[in-house]
């Protein structure tokens, strides 16, 4: 499944000079195709953690369509739009996302859980132990090193989401081993017919990537691999 | 979810569990406080059951009603049978019946000095009801029946001026002073004072005249008591007429401040606890921000969310109210006489059921105050933007 961006933007209010209102991100279009690994590159405070919000259904632009398939993300109402997220797009946000009162396990679990469905218990032993975290199941996340955590987050995402990954620096808190580990991870769920958006500054991530993106100062621009590689 | 948020953040559910515990507390053991008060207070009416008292002019000097009636201090003072009679004539009276008091040396059946009542079991229409719900035929000569407080079981021997008196009946609580007496009939009345006279303790104006305490007067319906009242002061020579009414309003008035004060203590508490309990989720909405961002991020909705955080202080209500009412049921129950004696007031526990249907209440009450006061916070919660709340925490 396809995400597509329609010229969506993201203002915020900050009153600056004669302005009151700058562009986080600025309007833009961009697809994200089923089978292909989307790389999204550029400094702190570029936007694209807000960009990969938008896409994720978490937070509305101010202007402009999020189609996954041929739904209109923010036409939908909280509930319809909720499940969609639940069923559809894993997220692997940059930052520490366990639930502290649940198991490794259970974390894993949760979206499952959260709508009754049967719980992928096999599934998700089978990618605790891709990533290596499989004898960590009943730990608690305080118990965790940020990798760890990281893998955690990394191995519920694959799990919930069947047709959209998007990852915020998924490689943030990795040692190289564990790095290319959850990179190749992420080729062969494209391979297996995910659309994924990974935001880094993981060089080594290029090497795994369809098609690379910019981000700088709210505006993308795609980027030539051949030159950026070398 | 719900249950394991609550068991693995301990010292939150504790809080939180304390809180409404201690408004349940209040609220049970207040409201029990006040009913015990309250049907105290209709069972002492109920017991006087008459509108007008008959007693010589000399008796008020002698002993508070008051302190007889409620705390059961023992007192005697007699006028001329013929009383009955007298009052008998006045227009406006419905029934009379007459009382005879004699206060026991110690018997042995008692460690305190007791009342004693004769009543006339054919006349009396204020303790033979009361005793009839104990006991399906009149009392027999040297039979007593014995308030609850007495220390006798039914078909022991007590002696009352070395006289032999079977238990034939305990009577029901009253909460008040009259669980400590012991009635019998007149028969036995007048052995018991002339046996009395023997050991040098007399009662009589005279002896070998026949003596009643007081006269338990019912008004007829349509007639104003307080000018039958006068007319048995005018008839009714060397008497008083007293009207039950008054002689229960200071009762009746301390019963209304305590009411008032538990009242207001209730409802004070309720107000502090509601307030600590809204600041207390308020508070915890910036903990849990991040939770609930992940939640988000997982793809709950916001009424899933809205429903944990109302389900987690809903189950914490219902913890701490079910610990509050037995706290305060331990408390209350086994120390009822010594809060009886503290107030000096009319105490009567309600009946189980009343007890359980309150308790429930107060459970129910609890659940609802501390899901109200998370309402605010589960609105927050829900309307958390995963976005901010999430890099906030990075």
């Amino acid at each position: 499944m396809t995400i597509k961006a329609e010229k969506i933007s993201k203002q915020y209010f900050r009153k600056t000079g004669s302005a009151n209102y700058f562009y986080a991100v600025s309007p833009l279009s961009l697809e994200i195709r089923a089978g292909e690994v989307t790389l999204l590159m550029g400094r702190s405070g570029s936007g694209k953690t807000t960009l990969l919000n938008m896409l994720a259904g978490l937070l509305a632009p101010t202007e402009g369509r999020v189609w996954i398939g041929d739904t209109d993300l923010y036409s939908l109402d909280d509930k319809a739009l909720s499940r969609l997220r639940s069923e559809k797009i894993g997220v692997i946000p940059q930052s520490r996302s366990a639930i502290d009162t649940l198991t490794v396990m259970e974390n894993i679990l949760l979206p499952a859980k959260l709508y009754g469905k049967p719980l992928p218990a096999e599934s998700a032993r089978q990618w605790m132990n891709e990533l290596g975290i499989a004898h960590l199941q009943d730990a608690r996340p305080a118990e965790l090193s940020g990798g760890e955590l990281r893998r955690m987050a990394i191995a519920r995402a694959m799990i919930q989401g069947s047709d959209i990954l998007l990852a915020d620096e998924p490689t943030g808190d990795l040692d190289d081993e564990n790095t290319s580990l959850v990179l190749s991870a992420f080729r062969a769920a494209a391979h297996a017919g995910k659309a994924v958006l990974l935001v880094t500054h993981e060089k080594d991530a290029l090497n795994y990537a369809d098609q690379v993106y910019h981000m700088s100062a709210g505006v993308i621009q795609p980027v030539d691999q051949n030159k950026e590689q070398s | 979810m719900t249950i394991k948020n609550l068991v693995r953040k301990p010292g939150r559910t504790t809080v939180l569990t304390l809180l409404t515990a201690f408004l349940a507390l209040a609220v049970f053991g207040g409201s029990v406080v006040v009913l015990s008060l309250r049907s105290g207070l209709n069972s002492l009416e109920a017991r006087l059951g008459a509108d007008i008292i008959l007693v010589p002019s000399e008796a008020q000097s002698k002993v508070s009603f008051q302190n007889m009636f409620l705390q059961g201090t023992t007192g005697a003072f007699y006028m001329d049978a013929s009383a009955l009679d007298k009052a008998l004539e006045v227009e406006g009276v419905e029934k009379a019946a007459p009382q005879t008091f004699l206060a026991s040396l110690k018997a042995d059946c008692c460690s305190i000095k007791i009342q004693v009542i004769g009543i006339d079991p054919e006349k009396d229409f204020t303790v033979q009801p009361w005793i009839a719900r104990s006991l399906t035929r009149a009392l027999g000569d040297m039979d007593v029946a014995v308030g609850c407080k007495v220390e006798a079981g039914i078909g022991e021997i007590i002696r009352i001026y070395e006289q032999r008196c079977k238990v034939v009946a305990r009577l029901e609580a009253t909460g008040t002073g009259l669980d400590t007496a012991v009635y019998c009939n007149m028969n036995t009345m007048n052995q018991l004072l002339k046996a009395a006279e023997e050991k040098g303790v007399s009662h009589k104006m005279a002896s070998g005249d026949a003596v009643i305490s007081a006269v338990y007067i019912k008004a007829k319906d349509g007639y104003d008591i307080d000018a039958v009242n006068s007319q048995l002061n005018s008839c009714v020579r060397k008497a008083t007429a007293v009207r039950t009414r008054s002689m229960i309003t200071g009762v009746s008035d301390s019963l209304a401040g305590v009411s008032r004060t538990v009242t207001i203590l209730i409802i004070a508490v309720w107000l502090l606890a509601f307030i600590i309990l809204l600041l207390a989720f308020v508070l915890i909405i910036r903990e849990r921000a991040r939770e609930f961002a992940v939640l988000r991020l997982l793809g709950a909705s916001r009424g899933m969310l809205a429903r944990t955080v109302l389900l987690e202080s809903a189950l914490c209500g219902l913890l701490g109210g079910v610990t509050g009412v037995g706290l305060s049921a331990l408390l209350l129950f086994p120390f009822a006489q010594l809060i009886e004696s503290a107030l000096q007031l009319p105490y009567l526990m309600p009946d189980v059921i009343n007890v359980v249907w309150l308790g429930l209440g107060t459970v129910l009450l609890s659940v609802i105050v501390a899901a109200l006061s998370s309402v605010i916070a589960a609105y927050r919660l829900s309307r958390v933007d995963p976005g901010s709340a999430l890099r906030e925490g990075n």
